[in-house]
């Protein structure tokens, strides 16, 4: 027994030291040499300052304005906002598209929040679009736009999201409706290998791009 | 739905075919035979032996590698323990996290060394880059090990045939898992996917972006079947995978270990057909999971369609309950998550089960509720399917009135009782301490929500943790964070973090001692030659008799309770 305690720690720390100290190491290393920026998370930088990344959402909203043109507030003194109308919107966040803190929304399928919150996710959407897309109904609204995403910062959505959400934002830009499906097309990524998993728009690319469009 | 069960398809396809290749490789390690790694690796082998003061040629009887297996286990809780209790004095901790309560520390430790990956804490929030590298990584490598270790074991008692009941050199047996199989893939798959975009960093949280060395981790937390991911949302969250090609080659790293050994086993016993049998039963079995849950998952939720939402696939939408879901996975991506990573006992999840529809939830129950045998976690599966195995071959002997014999080996009730211990064990903490945590006040706190789904929560939890699986309901809670990241002032829910503790290390050594006690036992046994009444166990009707049995005693074992969650659940529209 004395003799197996002592092998045991031997054998702990010596693994310890090998795959928990050089083998994380020496894949940083290489990761870093063969795929920098990817290892480092896809930075967006703007004027030399860190803005997000290319694979997280972000929340493209803006201070609610009130009548006196100045930002309006909740009871807790928290600034309100709205979806600015010429960025595309990326799925809905049950973490306010935390990159700091992530958790699940956890809505269970029979759960009374769960239609509450999907309720108001629709109504949300079709306030935003009806104005550019007259006629737009609930039944038409895809899954994606509706639904909490699972990390909270999900960057993509379905490519019929996307179609809806291109005439508000061509017209809110003032850009042919044309110019920005071209945009939506170069920024969807397809099915791996052309079979796997589910084609998406990526839009924080999306609204990169258009940004750059308009300067 | 077609390009759904295509791609579910073509992925079956690729890791059937992988899985011989692997399966071979990994008998030739077994049995110290030369593999193209030799040249590279046998140096270091030596080396290590001489640090660990190991005779690799010293054999072990069953109770002596029993012994040195719970001492580095059990060492292993000890040192994972002091790591996380001492956060704060710790190097590679760019964010100055301090320790999380004592419990939960308690909790995380039985996670990872069982092999579970249970988290009750959230990684970017609460854990050092320390801890996670040399902490919870080398825990993933080393449980992983371990449970390759006793099935390695297990074989060996099945194959003896000289009978002086040694079973291996438990130290040797673990460096060399460590070295020959699982580090190089490890280490392959890190690279493959930092090019998909997964972070690879030492840098901490830049602007708002929680970083660290996630790709090294990821890739053992799915070649091991652990599960723990580095971000809270785990692998649902693109930093951990980025991409839908990402997301099947994880797919991949989580079966290839399981799905391979089978065909190890029907090497190392001499008779490829017994691999094959058992491999048919596991793909059977996760065949109808997989169809059961994606085609649950794409009909949607009661909740979803009464607040007005079609959940119907029409152009540019895929339609189905993508609540918890990731758009590039989709629901076919996500549904053959669920159901990999709970046949196996990878607690890593791509959505959040919670939001599984009612039916779509039950898949990863029953799934458990096999006791994880169905590929199961890297070793513990095929020893589970092996426990299987024995009791199908002896109430397979008991139809026909034969003493039963598995491989020319008698099969008398030492062994038997054995087996029950290791089948039946896991099935009774789990009901035993579901019933304490939702009939005493105790488990009320941790508990999200209402009605069928706050049961759900409270059995998954223990199912979950006793067949070391890893995967949540992730509502149930056992920690909560009321402050900004880093522990301070974070409270923690002591009854659902202790009595969780003890379900892992229950559920994971109460088996392995048994069925390291079965290879000592048929270790020693004399083999009969094969005889005109001997049942054979390589043919399609042992298969099905096998699938019976895992059915039976899995399933209805835990009928009751099935009832009560998610039966109720995909049964009605009620909402509560």
């Amino acid at each position: 027994m004395r003799k197996d305690l002592i092998r045991g720690s031997i054998v702990l720390v010596v693994f310890t030291l090998l795959l928990g100290v050089a083998y994380p190491l020496v894949m940083t290393g290489i990761a870093q040499v063969t795929f920098g920026d990817k290892a480092d998370g896809s930075l967006i930088r703007q004027n030399g300052t860190v803005v997000g990344s290319h694979l997280l959402a972000r929340d493209f909203s803006r201070p609610l304005l009130g009548t006196d043109g100045k930002p309006k507030h909740d009871a807790d003194g928290n600034v309100l906002t709205e979806p600015d109308p010429k960025y595309f919107q990326a799925r809905p966040s049950a973490t306010g598209y935390s990159a700091t803190v992530t958790y699940f929304p956890n809505r269970g399928p029979n759960q009374a929040s769960t239609r509450d919150l999907t309720r108001q996710h629709l109504a949300a959407y079709l306030a935003l679009e009806r104005p550019y897309s007259p006629g737009l109904k609930a039944s038409q609204v895809p899954v994606d736009a509706a639904t909490f995403s699972a990390s909270g910062v999900d960057p993509h959505i379905s490519k019929a999201n996307a179609a809806i959400q291109a005439r508000r934002v061509a017209a809110v830009r003032k850009l042919p409706l044309a110019r920005v499906q071209e945009l939506i097309s170069e920024n969807t990524a397809g099915r791996a290998l052309g079979i796997f998993g589910e084609p998406g728009v990526n839009v924080t690319d999306l609204n990169l791009a258009l940004d750059q469009e308009a300067r | 739905m077609t390009e759904g069960f295509l791609q579910i398809a073509v992925f079956c396809v690729i890791f059937i075919a992988a899985a011989p290749l692997l399966g071979g490789y990994m008998a030739r390690v077994f049995t110290d035979e030369r593999v193209f790694l030799t040249p590279l690796v046998a140096p270091a082998e030596r080396g290590l032996y001489r640090v660990f003061r190991v005779d690799p040629e010293e054999g072990q009887d069953w109770k002596a590698y029993a012994r040195s297996m719970l001492v580095v286990s059990g060492l292993g809780v000890l040192l994972l323990f002091v790591i996380l209790r001492t956060q704060g004095i710790h190097p590679f901790n760019p964010s100055d996290f301090n320790s999380g309560p004592w419990d939960l520390s308690f909790n995380t430790a039985s996670s990872f060394v069982t092999n579970t990956n249970w988290q009750f804490y959230g990684g970017e929030t609460t854990l050092s880059n320390f801890s996670q590298m040399a902490g919870l990584a080398v825990q993933n490598f080393l449980s992983a090990a371990v449970g390759i270790a006793v099935l390695v074991a297990l074989m060996r008692g099945i194959a003896a045939r000289h009978g002086d009941g040694k079973l291996g050199n438990f130290y040797k047996d673990l460096t060399r898992i460590v070295l020959y199989i699982l580090v190089p893939i490890a280490a392959l798959a890190t690279i493959v996917l930092v090019s998909q975009g997964v972070l690879q960093t030492l840098g901490g949280t830049i602007g708002d972006i929680a970083r660290g060395p996630v790709a090294s981790q990821e890739a053992i937390k799915e070649l091991g079947t652990n599960g723990g991911g580095f971000f809270n949302v785990n692998s649902s969250y693109p930093f951990e995978n980025p991409t839908a090609f990402s997301n099947y080659f994880e797919l991949f790293l989580i079966l290839c270990i399981p799905a391979s050994l089978p065909f190890t086993y029907g090497r190392i016993v001499g008779s490829r057909r017994q691999g094959w049998t058992i491999f048919a039963t596991m793909f059977v079995l996760f065949a109808v999971s997989v169809a059961v849950v994606y085609v649950a998952e794409q009909h949607g939720t009661p909740a979803q369609h009464l607040a007005g939402l079609s959940t119907d696939h029409f152009s540019g939408s895929a339609g189905g309950n993508l609540e918890g879901k990731e758009q590039r996975f989709g629901i076919a991506g996500s549904s053959l998550w669920t159901a990999v990573t709970t046949v196996t006992s990878t607690g890593a999840v791509n959505a959040g089960f919670e939001s599984l529809t009612g039916l779509g939830g039950l898949v990863p129950m029953a799934n458990m509720g096999y006791s994880e045998s169905v590929f199961g976690g890297v070793g513990s599966g095929l020893y589970t399917m092996l426990l299987f195995v024995l009791l199908a071959v002896f109430i397979g002997g008991l139809m026909v009135g034969r003493t039963p014999e598995y491989l020319g080996k008698k099969i008398e009730p030492h062994e038997v009782k054995l087996v029950s211990i290791g089948a039946l064990f896991t099935a009774l903490i789990v009901l035993v301490f579901t019933a304490l945590a939702v009939s005493t006040k105790y488990g009320g706190p941790s508990i999200y929500a209402e009605g069928p789904n706050g049961f759900s929560e409270s059995f998954y939890a223990y199912l979950s943790q006793a067949n070391n699986n890893g995967s949540a309901f992730a509502g149930y809670t056992g920690f909560l964070q009321l402050n900004a990241p880093g522990n301070v002032g974070a409270l923690s829910v002591t009854f659902a973090n202790v009595m969780g503790g003890l379900t892992m290390l229950l559920g994971r050594f109460v088996p392995m001692l048994a069925v390291l006690a079965v290879a000592g036992s048929l270790a020693k046994k004399k083999v009969a030659p094969l005889g005109l009444g001997t049942m054979r166990t390589d043919t399609p009707t042992f298969a099905f008799l096998l699938v019976g049995v895992i059915v039976l005693i899995g399933a209805l074992t835990f009928l009751p309770a099935f009832l009560l969650g998610p039966v109720v659940q995909s049964l009605t529209t009620r909402l509560f």
